[in-house]
């Protein structure tokens, strides 16, 4: 709770986590809060010569090149973009925890081999990774939150090992030892309650990667598939158009950069909070 | 040292070797036929199975492998199914637009990120401080894809100022180059912000001070050198997440680089074209962190190469 207030002193978090509740609220309550149906193709949602309307009474985000309504487009994409987040990046975190933990903890050929693997993960340009993972597996909602998920839980593993490393090496674990406590319970009572701060501070920078990728996949035509709106993949349909319908880049593109900007400002001033030696200083 | 430098290349050969090996493997899970592909609609199977025959594309897993490996080492990247030429010949005739994009993008990455890092720790927790870091905020959490675009909309549509993408002089490559640049300085502006805080309050610079220099010699002798230290590791591990970038804006630029070779192949399921420039990716990936890692050696001489 102290934390929470704390976060919410901040001008830039307080906005980011109202942003964050609007887009949850979004999600939920699609069917409820979607002017219009977000699949169907208007008959007037279009001009004579076929071109898309800009934003009007009607439709107050304008339409996008098969006359659909761009606002319910995009409120029904936030589902898209929270699901991947949330799914994608638990994975992630899940996957990166378990292996950083591992290693820092069991160390010994186990450390080294699973260390060494996200040394291999790390040069793999991550964005071609992702997009051969997604070719091979043919890109289904859940299958975009898996890929992003395989290209993402490196960093978490390589962060919680080195955390790992610095708290098994405190005086306290080693008295731990001395006194006779088994090695689960030191990982239990004693690791994993220090390492939940940055668990935490990085899952939800974490969501912050995912929701660009997810944008990236879908606009390279790799991720989420039409006519499921995703906020990428909107910007991916009308992208020979974009020059002359500016609208249908503008607000998904700024939809993603909000959610974005929103678990990173989050994200780092969890950080702050939790960590007092960082005060200020990142 | 030595042998640190050693140990470090077997590691680094080790792990180009990981990286063919699943980049193959991959690849060879792709439901796509690519001996069908070659063939054509009308083919009769007997052709295509000639076409897999001659592809070795009937042979076990392991034998395809150690073969693309035994040819990767001469130099030999294979033959793209679709454009029917070698696959070196293309990557080549590409690496130097990428080549000239990465100088420029990784260059002005680095310039507005050092600059701004500059600014922001030395005018701490003011009002200038706050907007730098809200600006490297908002680069790092823009996917380089409608930055392009809207750079693209603004400053080749509306204003006219820049061609409106395409390869050529100057003025093609200035857009996708700041592109690439604003966006990727984020990180660069935040580390060296903090490194620069970090470094002011040691006790040196307060010596220095007192000694009697002026304010931007102990800036520019002291302290910059001192806080620039962590970017070196950081330009290469920004290799990696720099490509990807690349892969996006080249497409959308039409930069004819490696990236949106890559991206063409894709959509076309041109295995042989994935394949090679994953595996050159990498390599470029592998051998950024080594140097950095070495250039940090010798800039550094503290560090303590037996105890890392």
């Amino acid at each position: 709770m102290n934390l929470l207030m704390a976060l919410l002193k901040r001008k830039s978090v307080a906005a980011s986590l109202l942003f964050i509740l609007i887009v949850v609220v979004a999600a939920v309550f699609a069917p409820w809060l979607a002017p219009h149906d977000p699949t169907r193709q208007f008959f007037d949602g279009l001009t004579l010569e076929g071109a898309p309307l800009p934003p009007n009474a009607d439709f107050y985000f304008g339409t996008d090149l098969l006359g659909r309504d761009l606002l319910s487009r995009i409120i029904y994409g936030a589902r898209t973009s929270l699901i991947i987040g949330v799914v994608s990046n638990g994975i992630a975190v899940i996957i990166g925890t378990l292996v950083g933990v591992t290693a820092g903890f069991v160390r010994g050929w186990t450390g080294s081999i699973l260390m060494r693997l996200t040394d291999l993960m790390m040069s793999f340009p991550a964005l071609l990774l992702a997009i051969a993972l997604a070719a091979i597996l043919r890109p289904s909602l859940w299958i975009v939150a898996l890929v992003i998920a395989m290209v993402n839980w490196v960093q978490i593993a390589r962060v919680i090992y080195s955390e790992t490393i610095s708290i098994a090496a405190k005086d306290f674990v080693a008295v731990e030892r001395t006194i006779g406590a088994s090695s689960l319970r030191i990982l239990f009572s004693h690791l994993l309650p220090h390492l939940l701060p940055t668990i935490l501070v990085w899952a939800t920078l974490g969501i912050s990667t995912t929701v660009l990728l997810e944008a990236t996949l879908s606009f390279l035509g790799v991720g989420v598939q039409p006519p499921m709106p995703s906020w990428g993949n909107i910007i991916f349909e009308s992208q020979t158009y974009f020059t002359s319908a500016m609208w249908l880049v503008l607000f998904p593109g700024i939809a993603i950069v909000a959610l974005s900007l929103s678990f990173n400002l989050v994200g780092d001033a969890l950080r702050d909070e939790l960590d007092p030696t960082l005060k200020g200083r990142l | 040292m030595a042998w640190y430098i050693a140990k470090r290349l077997f590691y680094a050969a080790l792990i180009l070797l990981g990286v063919s090996f699943i980049t193959y493997l991959l690849l060879f899970l792709i439901p796509a036929d690519p001996a069908r592909q070659i063939a054509g609609r009308s083919a009769t199977p007997e052709v295509v199975a000639n076409i897999r025959h001659q592809l070795g594309l009937d042979l076990p897993f392991y034998e395809q492998y150690l073969r693309y490996l035994w040819q990767l080492l001469h130099g030999d990247l294979g033959r793209s199914y679709v454009q029917r030429s070698q696959v070196s010949d293309l990557m080549a005739a590409r690496i130097g637009p990428t080549l000239q994009l990465m100088a420029a993008g990784i260059g002005l990455e680095l310039l507005i990120g050092i600059s701004l890092g500059l600014v922001a720790a030395i005018k701490r927790n003011s009002g200038l401080d706050r907007a730098l870091m809200a600006f490297s905020f908002i680069g790092v959490s823009s996917p380089h894809f409608i930055a392009a675009m809207l750079a693209l909309y603004f400053f080749a549509v509306k204003l006219g100022w820049f061609p409106l993408g395409g390869y050529g002089g100057i003025e093609h490559l200035m857009l996708p180059a700041i592109t690439l640049g604003v966006l990727g300085s984020g990180w660069y502006s935040r580390m060296v912000r903090s490194s620069m805080i970090e470094v002011l309050h040691q006790d040196f610079i307060r010596t220095a001070r007192a000694k009697g220099l002026t304010r931007v010699r102990v800036l520019l002798r002291h302290v910059l050198p001192n806080a620039i230290i962590p970017v070196i590791p950081m330009i290469g591990i920004d290799i990696g997440i720099f490509m990807s970038g690349l892969v996006v804006v080249e497409s959308v630029f039409g930069w004819p680089g490696l990236g949106q070779l890559a991206w063409q192949a894709i959509q076309q399921v041109d295995i042989p074209i994935i394949v090679g420039v994953t595996t050159l990716s990498a390599v470029a990936i592998v051998l950024g962190n080594l140097v950095a890692d070495l250039a940090v050696l010798l800039v550094d001489p503290r560090i303590d190469v037996k105890n890392s």
